[in-house]
């Protein structure tokens, strides 16, 4: 069975760079190039997995996440960019996307990406690992919800391989679990990161930016 | 006898002092470094452990009541030896000096206008005045007199207090001159007649400056964005189109086209997204500063993820030139596509790794005569009290992690 994707960005030439680079079990199923087009053809097209540009005409990736997921959609989003700045990042994650991959990454790569986002699990590029690190190691105040609030120490332990360079499958090796653990401690981390409150994490992102 | 006293006699005790020999408390001398005039209140002070500004001003306030002041200035000056200086005499400050004489000029204005210098009423006004500020002044511990003088060198506050203070002044300064000439009186109607000119004029051109003051702000807000524009275009003008240029010279050349491309990715991701770090400075800065210079030289991108950031103490140094050789070693002979590096600084502890995806070696078979790993790496680590792991088989790539222990918090 292969994916259906819908790829979101302004720029033509990467687009069809994307497209020219995705694996066979991957389907391209439209483009869009601005937010509107973008929304009208999530509706249209009801694609498995969207990737999403963090900047783009007319409010940006955050802006396309705000109105489908506010209409309970459950199409989902994989998040592609250049960007470097920890706003971005955390903003999309807070969002709603799935993941955050940075344009540098391979064909190879990318195809593995939308087919783990696909099937409903997270995907940490190496600097958002250490973004979150740095955001849930970065304050002092403590926890509201113990349980949203913080890492558990073997989280901490795999966000920490995903920022050495480690691949999921060189993570389950390293630390003697299967590749599915890792996906569900990943997947933990996702979920702490958009529901978590106690740091303000895209304040926190901001303000480090400002520094 | 000579305890606080600072009347002549006192200072005439105090300059024999040199023959007491061992002396209870450190002789009375007029210092040569922050003197005003010539230094004896600065020497009385350091003498009765106050600050020299409390001295100061007591020998202002006496000379405006009744001169004794100067006299007592005097008469210190003259028996107290001055301390020996070595070295280039500092210069006064001026301003200071002149910030007391305008002090003691203003208050004898004052006391002549109200009769305090003859003993009138006012003598007790500037009196309780004067205590009351020296009190306050002295109760206050060093932190918070610093405090009070940085509070009120701040930009904004110090413009309103300043302001404030001088109108304040003004308006007591005229208010008690036409007090003392007795035309208080006279005054009152034609201040009335002037408040409401002003005030109709007031009136009538509020809308006009308020629309000027908007347009003022709208063209300086204007000329902001423009200058920014500016060094934007600059910025990339100087930059991207300079290396965009080179790319399409060295087409055939993949290699260089490589990595032009990527010292200007990341000269421009500098740029917009990292904050104005000193190289030098901190652990983050520093490796990021190894790793650009590691890959113009080999052409192998290096991925750089950093946690936390602290100063560069010495050892922390070593770890950065360790990590630095060890990136070099995955760049020049793994093989490797690209590199990852990941720094983390921790509350007690710094750990840095440097992991490639390459073809490996075997530790044990590396000849010894090989510096890189074992001295530049290892040892280096070694010798300055942290420690270094390499992990790696051939096939299997390599990871070295490296760990100092941080000096201080």
């Amino acid at each position: 069975m292969t994916t259906k994707v819908l790829i979101v960005d302004d720029h033509r030439l990467f687009r069809s760079g994307v497209r020219a680079e995705l694996g066979p079990e991957i389907e391209v199923v439209g483009e869009a190039e601005d937010v509107d087009s973008a929304v009208a053809a999530i509706a249209e097209l009801q694609p498995d997995v969207v990737l999403l540009d963090v900047h783009m005409p007319g409010g940006g990736g955050q802006e396309v996440l705000r109105r489908v997921l506010g209409q309970g959609s459950q199409v989902r989003f994989l998040a592609l960019s250049v960007s470097d700045a920890a706003e971005d990042v955390i903003g999309v994650i807070r969002g709603g996307a799935r993941g955050y991959v940075t344009k540098t990454i391979s064909g190879r790569e990318l195809t593995d990406a939308i087919v783990r986002v696909a099937e409903g699990d997270a995907v940490f590029s190496p600097r958002l690992a250490g973004f979150v690190l740095d955001a849930f190691a970065s304050t002092e105040a403590p926890p509201i919800d113990p349980e949203l609030d913080s890492l558990t120490q073997r989280e901490r332990e795999v966000l920490r391989l995903i920022a050495r360079g480690y691949a999921y499958k060189e993570i389950a090796k390293e630390l003697f679990i299967s590749v599915k653990t890792v996906e569900t401690h990943v997947s933990s981390v996702l979920r702490k990161l958009q529901l978590s409150n106690r740091h303000e994490l895209s304040r926190w992102a901001t303000a480090r930016r400002l520094v | 006898m000579r305890i606080l006293g600072l009347t002549c006699d006192d200072a005439g005790d105090m300059s024999e002092m040199p023959n007491a020999g061992n002396a209870p408390y450190p002789r009375l001398g007029r210092p040569v470094e922050g003197r005003l005039v010539a230094g004896v209140a600065q020497g009385a002070a350091a003498q009765l452990r106050l600050d020299p500004v409390v001295l100061r001003l007591a020998f202002v306030l006496l000379t405006i009541v009744n001169g004794v002041g100067v006299v007592a200035y005097a008469a210190l000056w003259m028996f107290t030896p001055s301390l020996p200086h070595t070295g280039r005499r500092p210069t006064r400050d001026w301003g200071e000096a002149a910030a007391y004489g305008a002090i003691g000029l203003a208050l004898a204005a004052f006391t002549m206008l109200t009769g305090a210098s003859t003993g009138g009423f006012g003598t007790w006004a500037i009196a309780a005045i004067g205590i009351g500020a020296l009190v306050l002044w002295q109760q206050a511990d060093t932190a918070r007199r610093q405090r009070w003088m940085s509070g009120a060198v701040r930009q904004v506050r110090r413009t309103w207090v300043r302001t404030g203070f001088g109108l304040l002044l003004v308006v007591v300064g005229a208010t008690g001159f036409l007090a003392a000439s007795g035309e208080l009186a006279e005054a009152r109607q034609g201040l009335v007649f002037t408040g409401v000119v002003v005030g109709g004029i007031a009136v009538i051109a509020a809308p006009w400056i308020t629309v000027l003051v908007k347009e003022l702000q709208n063209e300086r807000r204007e000329r902001i964005r423009q200058e920014e524009r500016a060094e934007v275009a600059a910025h990339v003008h100087d930059s991207v189109l300079h290396t965009l240029t080179l790319i399409q010279r060295s087409a055939h050349d993949p290699r260089e086209v490589l990595r032009l491309a990527r010292s200007q990715e990341r000269e421009l991701r500098n740029w917009l997204y990292q904050p104005k770090a000193d190289a030098d400075a901190t652990v983050a800065a520093a490796v990021r500063r190894a790793a650009a210079e590691i890959e113009d030289e080999h052409g192998v991108p290096i991925e750089i993820v950093c946690v936390g950031d602290c100063d560069l103490e010495p050892g922390l140094n070593a770890l950065v030139q360790a990590a630095r050789q060890a990136m070099v070693n995955a760049t020049k002979y793994s093989g490797a596509p690209v590199v990852s590096v990941y720094a983390e600084v921790e509350p007690d502890e710094v750990t840095v790794f440097v992991r490639d995806r390459g073809k490996g070696f075997d530790l044990d078979a590396v000849p010894p005569d090989r510096m890189g790993i074992r001295e530049s790496i290892i040892g280096r680590m070694e010798r300055n009290g942290g420690s270094a792991r390499v992990r790696t088989a051939p096939g299997e790539g390599t990871e070295v992690m490296l760990t100092m222990k941080r000096e201080g918090p």
